[in-house]
């Protein structure tokens, strides 16, 4: 039974908690006794809400038992990404600076998952202010992937994939802002949806890069995905770049898909993300799905967009130029860690001494990168260039979708690689992002879909599906066509 | 040649309010050289005449209708200060600095 509930997808569960067959406090438990069972081995998870877990699902189970009409995702579990405000519930941000913080407010994204009766089960281990690729850079030690405990479950958003990979929750939030949702779906073997920039409020995610950053859903199924992310996007008065604009239909979208007809469909292969660095399980995982998308009707052809070689480079400038500025806001004075205020010191050398303590080494070296790259003397050069990068690659993905309705790309070059084997190599952490860059710099929708497992390593790989802004629909199609076509590739086992 | 050199990185740490160790200054130092080395491509394309994008979603000036929502009250936005003291934040003395 408990095996059962914890391998059963979020609409399986929905529907026999709504249809009173289970008790969302039964499917709940199950999950809760699945995260003590094995998080000792995964460390997803920084917080078990065990008590606001069943009272949430003690109120849905009523609702059900009162006939009262229930939201789709009422009563399933759901694993809550640090970054995100909860309130009176710890959100550290994977950071020693916010250790103990109970924020006074819930986020936008936990309000709307609140009020749609979801069961928040706790919240996830991430890189430090969601900047790394592996979650190691979380200042409460590393997350493992459960496909293999030696190596990372991808990041910033580690810990959400990993609880889904692990059948520790069969839903997940992540943010995304340079490939932090779908970066760790691909490496765990989950789906992971970055949103259209401002499709998802970003009121309450503790920001990092205000232009980039965007949170999304993680799944096990297409389909599971889709139904969270109508529950969580939606235009927002508290976030003034939220886009006031009716939120993509990309459930019946996902229905659509599992027909499996993908007839005249265009689908553009990315020329720029293939050849060297791109390890030989993946590139032939990559042509498998190219061969089914064709199977499902789909007409596909290459695309060369030039500018995706310079999004790296640019992302790792306007990235940490506006974390430099961002981060400001820890200041040891209103919330947060304070360290050294003795009676002696200045407010300024309390600040110094608080942040030093407080920050790991990578959030330090983005700051330090953004606050040169803004500095007077190199801003042309550095930021002032990374912006014309960006504007040359919204321009690449806008010729590119004249000819194609979605264009696709293995989601890592890479599958997961070992704990510790980049950790003292930034620019070899920061490749593992070289394919999910653009679509944040663009600010246009993309998801990773797994793609099976390499045939070097049997890690998951994962296909990545990218579309043209507030067309997340056709993403969710594509992505639930094929992997109804892919079929199952089995679990790990813990 | 570097482009960045273990004093610029004790300047830039100074600027970011980071009392960084020694030790940290000599990682850092190297770290950071090559990564701006590497980013520094950004400007083998950037020509003049392309305009520089700041945000996906161009907007200006959103504004909303003037009325009262519920917000924070007093105890709430000071429940997380590592100070508080009569209804506000304590901070450390921030006169007689940089004299």
């Amino acid at each position: 039974m408990t095996n059962d509930l914890i391998h059963a997808t979020a609409a399986e569960l929905a529907a026999k908690i709504h249809s009173g067959e289970v008790s969302s406090v039964e499917v709940t438990q199950a999950h809760l006794d699945r995260i003590a069972e094995t998080d000792g081995k995964v460390h997803a998870f920084l917080h078990v809400d065990t008590e606001g877990a069943l009272a949430q699902a003690r109120r849905v189970d009523e609702a059900v038992k009162a006939g009262e009409q229930v939201s789709p995702l009422a009563g399933v579990p759901l694993a809550l990404k640090d970054v995100m405000t909860t309130e009176g519930v710890p959100t550290t941000v994977g950071s020693k600076i916010l250790e103990g913080w109970l924020p006074p407010y819930d986020a936008t994204v936990t309000r709307k998952l609140k009020e749609a009766g979801v069961v928040i089960l706790g919240k996830t281990n991430m890189d430090e202010f969601a900047m790394g690729s592996s979650t190691e850079n979380s200042a409460y030690g590393p997350t493992h992937n459960p496909w293999d405990l030696d190596r990372i479950p991808g990041g910033s958003g580690g810990g959400s994939s990993a609880s889904l990979a692990a059948f520790q929750a069969p839903l997940a939030i992540g943010t995304d802002t340079g490939g932090s949702i779908r970066q760790p779906g691909a490496v765990t073997g989950t789906v992971g949806v970055k949103p259209t920039y401002g499709g998802v409020s970003r009121y309450g995610l503790v920001a990092f890069s205000s232009s980039l950053d965007q949170a999304g859903p993680c799944a096990r199924t297409v389909l599971d995905a889709a139904l969270l992310h109508e529950v969580i996007a939606g235009y927002d008065h508290m976030d003034s770049t939220s886009i006031n604009a009716p939120v993509p239909p990309v459930v019946a979208a996902a229905r659509e898909g599992l027909s499996g007809d993908l007839s005249g469909l265009r689908i553009g292969v990315v020329t720029q993300f293939s050849g060297e660095g791109y390890q030989q399980g993946v590139a032939r995982s990559f042509e498998a799905a190219v061969s089914q998308l064709k199977e499902l009707g789909a007409e596909i052809a290459d695309v060369s967009c030039p500018s995706f070689d310079y999004a790296l480079p640019a992302y790792y400038l306007i990235a940490p130029s506006e974390c430099s500025s961002n981060l400001a806001r820890f200041d040891a004075m209103r919330y947060g860690l304070r360290v050294g205020d003795d009676g002696t010191r200045s407010t300024e050398e309390v600040m110094s001494l608080t942040r030093e303590a407080g920050f790991g080494p990578e959030v330090k070296r983005r700051i330090m990168i953004g606050t040169y790259a803004l500095s007077s003397g190199y801003y042309d050069a550095y930021y002032g260039s990374a912006q014309k990068v960006r504007t040359l690659i919204t321009q690449d993905f806008a010729k590119a979708f004249e000819n194609f309705d979605v264009l696709i790309s293995p989601t890592t070059p890479t599958t997961a690689f070992k704990i510790g084997e980049r950790a003292n190599d930034p620019m070899a952490m920061y490749k593992a992002d070289l394919c999910t860059i653009p679509a944040n710099l663009a600010g246009t929708p993309a998801m990773s879909v797994p793609s099976g497992l390499s045939d070097e390593d049997g890690m998951p790989v994962g296909l990545q599906i990218m579309a043209p802004a507030l067309q997340d629909h056709r993403m969710y199609r594509v992505a639930a066509a094929y992997e109804a076509a892919r079929g199952a590739f089995g679990g790990p086992s813990l | 040649m570097p482009s960045i050199s273990r004093d610029e990185v004790a300047h830039l740490a100074k600027l970011a309010r980071l009392a960084v160790s020694e030790d940290e200054l000599d990682l850092f130092a190297g770290q950071l050289d090559v990564i701006l080395q590497s980013v520094a491509s950004v400007g083998d394309i950037a020509t003049a005449d392309i305009p520089p994008t700041s945000h996906a979603v161009p907007l200006t000036n959103v504004f909303r209708e003037d009325v009262v929502r519920p917000s924070l009250g007093q105890q709430q936005a000071l429940s997380g200060a590592p100070e508080a003291e009569d209804g506000r934040f304590r901070v450390p003395r921030i006169l007689g600095e940089e004299a």
